[in-house]
């Protein structure tokens, strides 16, 4: 038998193999580029270590689209099983009762061990209803970290080592890069997130009352304290200066930093994977900074990223299938690897442990920032954010810093505004839930 | 005397109108009843619970500044791309029709661009005026410009209207195209050795003749801004900075789709539709009047 009659016999086989009565189950992300291919190799490994399901990761857009495809979806009849749904969808979530099935309920009716201890508090209670009961499955949690481009600082004589920990040292290494020629010293990535929400609980001051929304609908904005205010006058006059340089909203900063126009940022930790691919020079991972003298700062951060919804209407045997995908997913060693991987949070202590113990930490110095911030003793002001009406609030984040950057608006006005028409919609969406 | 063809049949007519009654009624009345319906409504984002709220919807959208600001800007974007499509494409169509060599070539080129999505012509004209990387904004650059569309809210209305006029002017190419072509040419050659020279020809003879095109052109083009450009401003600008390009219509597609609020969404749809029916009343009403048929 030659060579090729071989293949084609081998490949007939294959063919001709019955395709096992297997259960598939969808599973709609937004995971695009390294973390796309960290996804399906997730979906990939699942479905080699057991024949029973096939997990089917479908991209389905950024986010925002993804959610809404899969409302479309679901009122059509056609739903996928599993939604991934970023932190600002997860209130909308919440409230949609009958159209998800809570991941606790799923993992005891497939008869799998699920301990919400097991995860890290600031994660899980994020994903918690009031009642105690988990409703969606952690996945992809990011906090806000610091990158700063090494050979950059080097070359405008900084110390390539040492990363600056407050404010005032960030606005010091931007001059004196920019003494040396460096058109972006520091460019923000989701600034509402980064320089709102994260920088409340990293001070430990309120972001918004109610625990930040965690503890009642009534929530309402409260980020025009006077630190706020003294923090975006600071950054509006860097941009003044040429010190801070807007790169757009969402993520669209992330780019400028990797092609070494911009010599540090403050976005999310699940950008790691992208700089550690594509940099071509020497990074570093930092916490992010903070204002020595206000008192009990630094204290944690928030989680960002996303968690997986099941939705409502399947069949039994596919909600099985969810629970085996999920119960794989959480194993420390799996959890651990993805961490390795994305620089997305390890969200159980074990695997944050096991990761510990195989020196990871210490080979890849600063992977280890995100969790550290993470891990600590959350207080009311820092367990989370978790408001209504989410995505539009972070919109008039955008709108009104902004206004700021361009020399519009001054910080206090700018953040007044957030608050006035926060408010608005968090009333709006205090009002359309009550009913139901 | 008046030639009129006169049906005897009582159900002839409607058969033939059936097809043309049929996508107006799925694809026009349709919606239309929906956003009416919705727009009364509140619901969750699944749909699970629909509560009836009377006109709070749009009460909400009086209270709210930045939606009446919104009114401004949408005028100034709409007037914009009416005006600037709608001469652009005259000036090439008048050339274009001139050509003797290569005509086809040129013809085929400026029709392109109608065929670009325009999430996709959002996409291209952010690119080449990326501050930083864009091929244009570096130019601009060199010639001692900041071109920053982010934070400077001139550039951002500046950048939106050029892509939303490049991706209509093959649009209005055509028909001035087509226009021109009809216009008879004993009329011109006439002027001509009446000793009128190609200026005088053209305001006195080709742009009233054209005032039919140039009229409906102006409908279809409002029309065109108010409600086709949502993804071109979704691409290139999401609204920004601040809110200084969030036309009404980016608005309607933000609310209802990014942030899933079905009934503020479809408030803002019906006082849309309600605009756009105006409007075009008053452009029947008034501007027809200086049209020549």
């Amino acid at each position: 038998m030659n060579k090729i009659s071989f293949t084609a016999v081998a490949l007939a086989t294959a063919l001709v193999m019955p395709a096992q009565a297997q259960t598939e189950i969808q599973w709609w992300h937004s995971m695009t580029a390294v973390n796309g291919e960290w996804v399906n190799d997730l979906a990939k490994d699942f479905n080699a270590s057991q024949t029973k399901y096939k997990i089917v990761p479908v991209y389905k857009g950024q986010y925002p689209e993804s959610m809404t495809a899969a409302v479309a979806a679901f009122r059509a009849g056609n739903a996928p099983h599993i939604l991934q749904v970023f932190e600002v969808g997860t209130a909308t979530m919440m409230a949609s009762k009958g159209a998800i099935v809570p991941v606790a309920q799923i993992m005891k009716d497939a008869g799998f061990k699920f301990d919400p201890g097991a995860y890290i508090s600031a994660v899980a209670g994020y994903y918690t209803a009031p009642n105690g009961q988990m409703l969606s499955f952690p996945f992809n949690s990011s906090t806000t970290v610091f990158y700063y481009n090494k050979d950059a600082f080097k070359a405008a004589g900084l110390d390539p080592e040492k990363a600056p920990s407050s404010w005032p040292e960030v606005a010091l290494a931007a001059a004196k890069l920019k003494a040396n020629g460096h058109k972006c010293p520091l460019t923000i990535g989701w600034q509402g997130w980064t320089q709102l929400e994260s920088f409340s609980a990293w001070h430990n001051v309120e972001f918004a009352t109610k625990s930040n929304g965690l503890a009642g609908l009534d929530a309402r904005m409260k980020v025009n304290s006077p630190l706020h205010v003294r923090h975006i006058d600071n950054l509006a006059n860097m941009s003044k200066h040429g010190l801070f340089v807007y790169k757009g909203r969402n993520n669209l900063a992330e780019p400028t930093f990797v092609s070494g126009e911009c010599a540090m940022i403050t976005t999310s930790s699940g950008f790691y994977g992208n700089v550690k691919k594509n940099a071509k020079f020497a990074f570093g991972l930092a916490p992010l900074p903070y204002y020595p003298d206000v008192p009990g700062a630094p204290q944690n951060t928030v989680i960002g990223g996303a968690s997986l919804w099941v939705m409502a209407g399947k069949k039994p045997e596919e909600y099985k299938g969810v629970a085996a995908f999920f119960n794989y997913v959480s194993s420390p060693e799996v959890q651990s690897a993805s961490h390795k991987r994305t620089g997305y949070l390890p969200v159980t202590t074990a695997a944050f442990q096991l990761t510990e113990k195989s020196g990871f930490y210490k080979e890849n110095p600063g992977t280890d920032v995100a969790p550290n911030q993470m891990i600590r003793k959350v207080t009311d002001k820092s367990r989370g954010i978790r408001l209504g009406n989410y995505v539009q609030i972070r919109t008039i984040e955008d709108e009104e810093l902004e206004q700021v950057w361009g020399g519009k608006k001054s910080a206090q006005e700018a953040l007044d505004s957030i608050v006035k028409r926060g408010n608005e919609l968090l009333e709006r969406f205090e009002k359309d839930n009550k009913k139901g | 005397m008046e030639k009129r063809v006169v049906f005897r049949s009582a159900w002839l007519p409607w058969v033939l109108m059936a097809p043309q009654l049929a996508v107006i009624g799925v694809f026009f009345f349709w919606p239309a009843a929906q956003a009416l319906l919705q727009s009364l409504q509140r619901a969750d984002a699944f749909g699970m619970s629909v509560d009836w709220v009377g006109l709070e919807n749009f009460r909400n959208l009086w209270k709210d500044e930045t939606y009446l600001a919104s009114f401004y800007t949408t005028a100034i974007f709409s007037i914009s791309v009416a005006v600037a499509g709608i001469s652009i494409s005259l000036i090439l169509a008048v050339f274009a029709d001139r050509i003797v060599k290569g005509a086809l070539a040129y013809k085929t080129l400026l029709i392109w661009p109608y065929a670009v999505a325009p999430a996709v012509a959002g996409v291209l004209w952010l690119f080449m005026f990326a501050p930083s990387v864009g091929v244009v904004a570096y130019a601009l650059d060199v010639m001692g410009f900041k071109w920053n569309h982010l934070l400077n809210g001139t550039h951002a209305m500046t950048l939106v209207v050029m892509a939303a006029v490049w991706k209509q002017i093959s649009y209005n190419f055509l028909f001035f195209l087509a226009g021109l072509q009809s216009i008879p040419k004993s009329l011109l050659e006439a002027a001509a050795i009446d000793g009128a020279r190609p200026w005088r020809r053209f305001w006195t003879i080709v742009f009233p003749l054209l005032s039919p095109t140039t009229f409906f052109l102006l409908v279809i083009n409002i029309v065109y801004a108010f409600f086709d450009t949502f993804a071109i401003i979704d691409a290139a600008t999401s609204g920004g900075p601040g809110k200084d390009t969030a036309i009404l219509v980016y608005k309607v597609y933000y609310d209802g789709f990014k942030a899933m609020d079905q009934g503020g969404s479809a408030a803002q749809s019906v006082v849309l539709m309600v605009i756009v029916v105006a409007l075009t009343v008053v452009q029947f009403r008034f501007v027809e009047k200086k049209v020549n048929y």
